[in-house]
C-alpha cells in the first residue's frame, strides 16, 4: 500500500512536471512563431512523434533539414520521440505536443484524425498517400542459417523458435502476423489455412516482447530463437551490430508496411509552426531526403533513388494490406481488436 | 499553584505542536494525491456498464492474469520473510567485515530502476548466460517462465522485509534471550518461542509492503516473462495492452479489479497481525 502511494504521489508529481514542461514547451514556440515569418535567426522547435526502430534514420534526417534551413537563414531545431506506435499515438492523444507524427501503422496515425487532431482527408496531404517511404517485414537468422529458413512456410517447421514482438503492443509485431496471414492467402490458401498457420506459428514464439528493439535484443543479445520477424531496417542495424553472428533472409513475399507522416493540424495551428512542419515533410520527398531514407534501409518512394539503390532492397513481391483486409483500420479490428484474430490464438490452447 | 495548573493542562495536550495544521496538510496532501487519482480511477471505470466491466475485468483471461499476478507475489514476499529475516539477522547480530557494505546494499533494489533489474535477470537466466547455461541443463528455466516471474519478484521484495524487522531485531535486548536460556530453553525454543513472536509484527509488514510491490510490478517483469496470455501475462500487463486498444475503460476496470483486490488481501494481513498481538499478549 505505502509502495502503491508512493507510486501514486510519484506519477502525478510527474504528470504536473510534464504538464508544467508542455505548457512551457507551448508557450514559447507560439511566441517566437507569432512572428513566424519574421528575421532570421528566430528559433522554431519542432516535436516529430514516431515509431521505436526509427532513431537512426530521423537523427540523419533532421542534420540534414536544419542544415538546409541554417543555409536559408533559419533557425530550425528538431526533437524526436520514440516508442511503441500504439502508445506514441495514445501521448499525442494525451497532450503531446507532437508539430508531426511519424507512426508505424496508419490506424495509430487515423487515430489521431478520430480524435480530431489531424483533419480529414490527411492521407491526401502529401504526395504518394503521405508515404515519403515504405517497408516491410523480413527474417534475421543465425550465422550460416542452420536451420535453412528460406520462406515463411519454413517457419512453422519442427521445433524453430521464432522472436517477434507482441501485435497487441508494436507495429512491429502488427506486420507481422499480417504478413504471415498474407503470405498463405498470397499462395491460394484459404483464411482457415491462414489461421492454422499464423497459429502454430505463435505457438512457436517463446517471448513476445512489448516492442521491436525488445524483440531484437531478445534474439541478438540473448541468443533465443532460431528465426526473428522484424522490420527490414532493424534487419540491418541488427546485422551490423552482430558482427558476422547474424544474417538477413529476404522471403520472396512479405507485406507493404506503409508508415505515413502527418501533421497535428490542431497543435501546428496553435503553435504556428505549420509552414516549418510542412516544409519539413516536404524535404522527405526531395531526392536529399530520399538518399538519407534509402541509406537507411527504408524503401524510397522516389523510383528513381530506390533504382539507384537496388542492391540494397532485393526484390521483394510485397502485398498491400487489402490481401487480407478492406484497410488498415479492417485490418486492426479483423486481427488486433480485443478477442479478435489474435486473441483467439490463444483462447483455443487454454 | 500556578505550575501545578499549567504542567496539568499541558499534560492534557498532545505533546507534538500544531496538531491542527499537520493534520489539515496531511488530509488535503492525502486528498490530492492518493483519494483523488483512486476515486477518479474508479469513477473512468464506472463509465462502463455493469455487462461491460465484467467482460473487461472478469473475462478468462484477465482472471488467469490476476491469479498469476496474485500468486507471484504471494509467493515472492513468503520467501522474502524467510530470507529477510536471515538477512537482517546476520546484519544486526553478527560483526564481520564487510558488514556496513552488506548493510547499505540490502537497499539497492529500491534505488535500481526495475527494468534495469529485469534485463539483467534476464541475461543472466538465459541458457548462454552466466547461471543459465548451469541452470538450464537441468530443467530450471530462471528467465521467460512464471519462475522468472517470482525471482525477481523476491529481488525487488527483500529490503521491505530486512528493513522493517532490522530496527525490531536490534531493540530486542539480549537478556531477554540469555533469561530464556537461564530458564533451561534450548537455542532453538528460544528462537521459536521468545524472538519469534516478537518479531511477528515485523515480519506481517514487511510480508505485506513486499506483497504489494509484487502486485503492482510491471517494469521489471516484462523482460522476464514471456507475456505469453493464459501462461505468463500478468495483470499490469494486460492493462498496458487494452491501453494500446485505446480502451481506457477497460483498462481501468481492470486496474479496479487490481485495486480491490490488493486493498482486501492488505486488510486481511492487517486483521491477522492484530489478531496475532491479541494472542500474543
Amino acid at each position: 500500500m505505502l509502495k502503491k502511494s508512493l507510486g501514486l504521489l510519484l506519477s502525478l508529481v510527474a504528470g504536473v512536471i510534464i504538464v508544467g514542461c508542455a505548457g512551457s514547451d507551448s508557450t514559447s514556440p507560439a511566441a517566437s512563431a507569432s512572428s513566424a515569418d519574421a528575421p532570421a535567426g528566430d528559433a522554431i522547435e519542432l516535436l516529430n512523434v514516431s515509431y521505436d526502430p526509427t532513431r537512426e534514420l530521423w537523427k540523419s534526417l533532421n542534420e540534414a533539414f536544419t542544415a538546409k534551413q541554417k543555409a536559408a537563414g533559419k533557425n530550425v531545431s528538431i526533437k524526436q520521440s520514440h516508442g511503441g506506435s500504439g502508445s506514441q499515438a495514445r501521448a499525442v492523444i494525451d497532450g503531446l505536443d507532437a508539430d508531426v507524427v511519424t507512426l508505424a501503422m496508419w490506424a495509430d496515425t487515423d487515430q489521431l484524425r478520430k480524435k480530431g487532431l489531424i483533419r480529414e482527408g490527411w492521407e491526401d496531404a502529401l504526395p504518394n498517400r503521405s508515404l515519403p517511404y515504405t517497408s516491410t517485414i523480413v527474417f534475421v537468422v543465425r550465422k550460416g542459417n542452420p536451420r535453412n529458413i528460406r520462406k515463411w512456410s519454413d517457419l512453422t517447421g519442427a521445433d524453430i523458435e521464432i522472436v517477434t514482438p507482441n501485435p497487441k503492443t508494436s507495429g512491429n509485431g502488427k506486420l507481422a502476423f499480417l504478413a504471415a496471414w498474407g503470405s498463405v492467402i498470397n499462395a491460394g490458401g484459404t483464411e482457415d489455412d491462414a489461421r492454422k498457420f499464423v497459429t502454430q506459428l505463435y505457438k512457436q514464439v517463446p517471448v513476445l516482447d512489448t516492442a521491436a528493439r525488445g524483440a531484437t535484443t531478445t534474439f541478438a543479445q540473448k541468443g533465443i530463437g532460431d528465426v526473428h520477424l522484424t522490420w527490414e531496417n532493424e534487419a540491418h542495424l541488427e546485422i551490423e551490430e552482430s558482427k558476422g553472428e547474424l544474417e538477413i533472409v529476404f522471403p520472396e513475399v512479405s507485406i507493404l508496411a506503409e508508415p505515413c507522416v502527418a501533421l497535428v493540424d490542431v497543435n501546428v495551428d496553435r503553435k504556428k509552426t505549420r509552414s516549418v512542419a510542412q516544409e519539413y515533410l516536404e524535404f522527405l520527398y526531395t531526392p536529399e531526403g530520399q538518399a538519407v531514407i534509402a541509406k537507411h534501409f527504408y524503401r524510397p518512394s522516389n523510383p528513381e533513388v530506390l533504382a539507384a539503390n537496388a542492391a540494397a532492397f532485393p526484390v521483394i513481391s510485397l502485398f498491400p494490406v487489402t490481401k487480407v483486409a478492406a484497410n488498415w483500420d479492417d485490418a486492426q479490428t479483423r486481427f488486433f481488436a480485443d478477442g479478435a484474430e489474435f486473441d483467439r490464438i490463444y483462447e483455443g490452447d487454454r | 499553584m500556578t505550575i501545578s495548573k499549567s504542567s496539568r493542562t499541558r499534560k492534557s495536550r498532545s505533546p507534538l505542536p500544531g496538531f491542527g495544521p499537520s493534520l489539515a496538510v496531511t488530509i488535503s496532501w492525502l486528498t490530492i494525491l492518493l483519494f483523488v487519482p483512486l476515486l477518479a480511477l474508479v469513477a473512468k471505470s464506472m463509465s462502463l456498464t455493469p455487462e461491460e466491466f465484467l467482460r473487461a475485468a472478469w473475462s478468462d483471461r484477465a482472471r488467469a492474469a490476476y491469479t498469476l499476478t496474485f500468486t507471484a507475489a504471494a509467493i515472492s514476499a513468503a520467501v522474502d520473510v524467510v530470507l529477510g529475516l536471515l538477512f537482517a539477522w546476520v546484519i544486526v547480530r553478527y560483526s564481520f567485515p564487510g558488514r556496513v557494505l552488506l548493510d547499505t546494499i540490502v537497499d539497492l533494489p529500491f534505488a535500481l530502476p526495475t527494468a534495469v533489474a529485469g534485463l539483467v535477470y534476464s541475461t543472466l537466466y538465459v541458457k548462454s548466460g552466466w547461471y543459465g547455461r548451469f541452470l538450464v541443463p537441468l530443467g530450471i528455466e530462471g528467465a521467460y517462465s512464471r519462475f522468472a516471474i517470482v525471482l525477481i519478484l523476491i529481488f525487488l521484495g527483500l529490503p521491505f522485509v530486512v528493513r522493517t524487522v532490522q530496527p525490531l531485531l536490534a531493540s530486542l535486548e539480549g537478556e531477554i534471550e540469555e533469561a530464556a536460556a537461564c530458564l533451561g530453553a534450548s537455542r532453538w525454543q528460544t528462537f521459536l518461542r521468545v524472538i519469534l513472536p516478537s518479531l511477528m509484527p515485523a515480519l506481517y509488514t514487511g510480508f505485506a509492503l513486499a506483497f504489494a510491490r509484487g502486485l503492482g510490478e510491471y517494469g521489471s517483469i516484462i523482460f522476464v516473462s514471456t507475456n505469453i496470455p493464459f501462461k505468463s501475462e500478468i495483470a499490469p500487463y494486460l492493462i498496458y495492452s487494452r491501453l494500446e486498444d485505446y480502451k481506457y475503460e477497460e483498462a481501468t476496470a481492470i486496474a479496479v479489479v487490481l485495486l480491490v483486490g490488493s486493498i482486501s488481501t492488505l486488510m486481511i494481513i492487517n486483521w491477522l497481525e492484530a489478531r496475532n498481538r491479541r494472542y500474543a499478549r
